[in-house]
């Protein structure tokens, strides 16, 4: 095998220029002439905007431009799009309310963008942003996601209950047959907290317009810079897509939040024209807090009916989502698309029910967070499970057993077909790896010490590589979801690739030049991986969704392919034989059961030097381009365990163990998916352990706007985590790949979340587990 | 009001006149222009820019560049040898995948560098204890205290 080809454990490529300080992120590029925005935003959750005097701040030192809503009004321009289309069960579509890029009339949630003023340091606007005179009449706001449809308040004049959609999906009359001929009916109600996505790189961009192209470059943190021209462009600013640029250079970290089109970049677009210079952005930790999309934010009621031998009969979801002031980019696929269709879970639960009240709040944006929606849907699924095998008195692990789906492919009522899986096998290699045999002397142990021990399981699956775009136009999606690749062979035989893929953590640049040195049989450093540039890539939807290697990688795949298929073409020629007869084998051409035979280099040569040549049937040249859209969705699964040690004092939860046994497909390189995996994992027991994003109920202040307030995991919080892997290939794709970003923050918590209740002997235990959460808990299941 | 600053950054003497309400980070960032290092919050809790000052491993966002007259200053740039091989620290970071995105990682090596003077055969709840200072939100910590233990082997 290439020590550097797939299934490698190789290091990475981008690594040196991010250890030597070298990497580029967006804040480190100033531009000749450069100047800073600071954006006004609104201190209330919802109030009237009476009228805004900007003389004062006008008059300041360096102040170049100031902007507000009045001025986005006047030019004519487009608010921000919501990609996707829902549809309630009554059958009408979801409201979508304007969503200006500075506020028309009104702030939505604190942080509203109000204004924004434009000089010549960051310094000087902000001290100018702090001296704006808005004459705000507060309102009552909109706060809890629980009573937001019963307020008097509305958020949107249009939504005058609040509700955006109320989505059903499923088999309603099927369920409730269900219901009415089961054994028992486990019932559980339980929230999903709102957590801040955190990518330690706050979001920033740089926006200029160049007057002799009168085209426009955009330099932003971005998951996705096609999506952001394609939607900045043709619905927001009007701007032909051939006149912008947008350029995602390296990004720190993005976990969802930096899919979106944010009303600060757009801005900065619109206002660069205006002001003649190049404007920049970089949030602060607390704007950061106040205005990235969030995540999750769900107030959840679901039922499990089972027969006698707790065989899952039919279950009943009933979710209320926030969607927050306005709706982000996706937000409104998240609790819908990427949730319902999850709740059959890895079980055969044949009649299954979701029905999600999407409602506005005046909070922050709620969009895809790491995960998005499968870390909902498995909470909900896993957490039942769990209470139905308490309230069945069967063995968390054999309730799992007893329904777990086994042929495939299967279709289940919620709209997916899994493609394939070996659900025992990671059940299995989980409960051996954690060393569940050994738990029960671990507990004694524990109890010896005066503390409570539990251990909780999550078999999670979850929907990834999105996606076909047939099926996602069918479900409301505005655009396709294919991916593009270009495998561009030099003469010498260096070759570059670009994808539309971007890599923002992943090693990206390290995973795809393994696939394509292992398919060209070169060495990986013969291999560069380019993306985030829309002047260089063809197209790209970008990365999100675990869909990088399922998708991006499947269409370099397929690049390479024809660039194969094109060099046996001219080898064919080189070695006078027909190219049907030519094979490709380690990076040579070779005329089957021969020892005739011209290297990968040779061929590209000749492609770029065609002296001898077929040009009466072939194109010189060596570069190849490919599109691919997968004809399925992916389906990530495993099991998780988790062990926990709580103190009956303090309330305060230990994770002694976690164990993650995974089926990720193949693997292209083992050390990047074990890294993909212990990052998912923090996330998710961060949720489960740490994190809330708390806003006052009343006046909507956000309280956990700073790293004072909102606990953000740490390296003393966790234990080392055990990954393991059993692989079924994925069947439709050509990698066999199913992708493993998400995984872990998918699956983990409710593994958590099982084991504290374990632990305690409760039923349930909302998010995050805190000391004082536990031990209340504790103090009412002593008291009860 | 303008302030004079020199001190020795990487090695090199720099002076410069600058704001007094400048910070050190920013001071690094935006006049020396050496933008590894890098700002999270602002508010020293997240450590991704910590850099060396007197030996110290220090948050530069809460320090005035006035507080670092005269000092001695080392960021990410000035830790790989003059020939551009990595410092031990960096290469254990690369050979064990302790970083994902990148933004955390200048300030996550120069604080485990620093460690080398407090630590002897740390374990991996000492290392990560003594990481608490500095968030990463990719890795889940784990490769970066199997980096951060490597590292400071081979820099003994």
């Amino acid at each position: 095998m290439k020590t550097d080809g797939i299934g490698a454990r190789v290091t990475r490529k981008e690594d040196h220029r991010f250890l030597t300080g070298n990497g580029q992120y967006t804040d480190d590029i100033i531009l000749p002439r450069q100047t800073y925005a600071a954006f006004v935003r609104s201190p209330h959750a919802h109030a009237t905007i009476n009228g805004i005097d900007s003389t004062a701040a006008m008059a300041m030192p360096g102040v170049v431009a100031i902007f507000t809503g009045k001025d986005i009004e006047e030019s004519k321009i487009g608010g921000l799009p919501c990609g996707w289309g829902i549809t309630s069960k009554d059958g009408t579509p979801a409201i979508e309310p304007p969503h200006p890029i500075l506020c028309i009339g009104k702030a939505r949630y604190v942080g509203d963008h109000v204004a924004v003023v434009i000089a010549e340091t960051p310094e000087q606007a902000r001290a100018a942003a702090d001296v704006m005179d808005v004459d705000y009449g507060v309102l009552p706001a909109v706060v809890s996601t629980g009573t937001a449809a019963a307020s008097k308040t509305a958020v949107h004049d249009q939504a005058p209950n609040n509700v955006c959609y109320t989505w059903g999906h499923g088999d309603e009359a099927g369920v409730k047959a269900a219901f009415d001929k089961a054994h028992h009916i486990s019932t559980l109600e339980l929230i999903n907290q709102r957590l801040a996505p955190n990518a330690m790189e706050p979001r920033a961009a740089n926006a200029v317009y160049d007057r002799s192209s009168e085209s426009y470059t955009l330099y932003v943190a971005n998951q996705n810079p096609h999506v952001e021209r394609l939607l900045m462009c043709a619905f927001v600013l009007g701007i032909p897509e051939h006149k912008m640029r947008v350029v995602a250079p390296d990004v720190g970290g993005g976990f969802g939040s930096k899919i979106f089109v944010y009303a600060e970049e757009t801005v900065l677009v619109w206002a660069s024209k205006r002001v003649g210079r190049p404007i920049k952005w970089t949030a602060d930790r607390t704007e950061a807090f106040l205005s990235d999309a969030h995540g999750r934010d769900h107030v959840t009621k679901a039922q499990l009916a089972m027969d006698k031998d707790g065989k899952f009969l039919g279950f009943r979801v009933d979710t209320t989502a926030a969607m927050g002031a306005y709706l982000s980019t996706f937000s409104t696929a998240v609790p819908t698309i990427l949730y319902g269709t999850l709740l059959a879970g890895q079980y055969t639960t044949p009649s299954i029910y979701v029905e999600v009240t999407a409602v506005f709040t005046n909070t922050a944006p709620v969009d895809a967070y790491r995960g998005a929606g499968r870390p909902e849907a498995t909470f909900v699924v896993e957490r039942m499970v769990e209470v139905a095998a308490r309230d069945m008195k069967m063995d968390p692990a054999e309730i799992r057993r007893r329904n777990f789906i086994r042929t495939f492919p299967y279709a289940t009522p919620v709209g997916l077909t899994y493609d394939v899986g070996d659900y025992d096998a990671t059940l299995d290699g989980a409960i051996k790896m954690a060393d569940v045999a050994g738990f029960a002397a671990r507990k004694a142990a524990s109890e010896a010490r005066g503390m409570k021990r539990g251990l909780g399981y999550s078999s999670y699956i979850e929907a990834c590589g999105l996606a076909p775009s047939n099926v996602a136009g069918a479900l409301g999606a505005r655009a396709g979801l294919f991916e593009s690749g270009e495998v561009r062979v030099h003469p010498t035989g260096k070759v570059e690739v670009f994808t539309g893929s971007h890599s923002h953590g992943q090693g990206h640049e390290t995973t795809f030049a393994q696939v394509v040195a292992d398919k060209l049989g070169i060495p990986i450093e013969d291999v560069s991986i380019s993306h985030g540039d829309t002047s260089k890539v063809l197209f790209g939807m970008g990365t999100y969704g675990s869909r990088s290697l399922a998708v991006g990688g499947s269409a370099i795949v397929k690049a390479v392919d024809k660039v194969i298929a094109k060099g046996k073409k001219i080898a064919a020629h080189l070695l006078e034989a027909s190219d049907t007869d030519i094979e490709f084998v380690n990076g040579e051409f070779i005329v089957k059961g021969t020892d005739k035979k011209v290297p990968f280099a040779s061929v590209s040569l000749t492609a770029y030097v065609p002296h001898n040549y077929p040009l009466d049937k072939l194109e010189p040249g060596l570069n190849e381009n490919a599109f691919y859209d997968p004809t399925n969705f992916t389906y990530p699964a495993g099991t998780h365990i988790c062990e926990v040690e709580v103190d009956p004092q303090t309330g305060k939860v230990e994770i002694c163990a976690f164990t993650a046994m995974d089926d990720f497909g193949n693997i292209i390189n083992p050390m990047i998916v074990e890294g993909q995996v212990h990052g998912g994992l923090a996330q998710g027991l961060g949720q489960a352990l740490l994190e809330d994003c708390i806003y006052d109920p009343e006046s909507g202040q956000l309280l956990t706007a700073s790293y004072m307030d909102y606990a953000m995991p740490r390296a003393d919080d966790f234990p080392n985590f055990r990954v393991g892997n059993n692989v079924t290939a994925c069947t439709h794709n050509p990698l066999g790949v199913k992708g493993c970003g998400e995984a872990g923050a998918i699956g983990s918590p409710p593994a958590l979340i099982n084991a504290i209740t374990d632990a305690i002997g409760v039923k349930h235990i909302d998010m995050p587990a805190t000391p004082e959460r536990v031990w209340r808990a504790m103090q009412t299941a002593a008291h009860a | 009001m303008s302030m004079n600053i020199t001190m020795t950054v990487n090695g090199k003497s720099v002076t410069a006149a600058v704001a007094a309400s400048t910070t050190l980070v920013e001071f690094i960032r935006e006049h020396l222009r050496l933008t590894g290092t890098h700002v999270g919050c602002n508010t020293s809790q997240c450590g991704a820019c910590t850099v060396h000052v007197n030996g110290r491993a220090v948050k530069a966002c809460n320090m005035l560049v006035a507080q670092a007259q005269g000092a001695d200053v080392m960021t990410i740039e000035g830790l790989a040898a003059a020939n551009g091989d990595m410092h031990p620290m960096q290469a254990a970071f690369k050979e064990h995948h302790g970083l994902q995105c990148g933004f955390c990682t200048p300030g996550m090596v120069m604080s485990a560098c620093e460690l080398k003077g407090k630590l002897t055969n740390p374990s991996d709840e000492e290392i990560r204890a003594c990481l608490d200072g500095n968030i990463c939100r990719c890795t889940g910590y784990q490769n970066i205290v199997t980096s951060v233990k490597a590292g400071l082997a081979a820099m003994s």
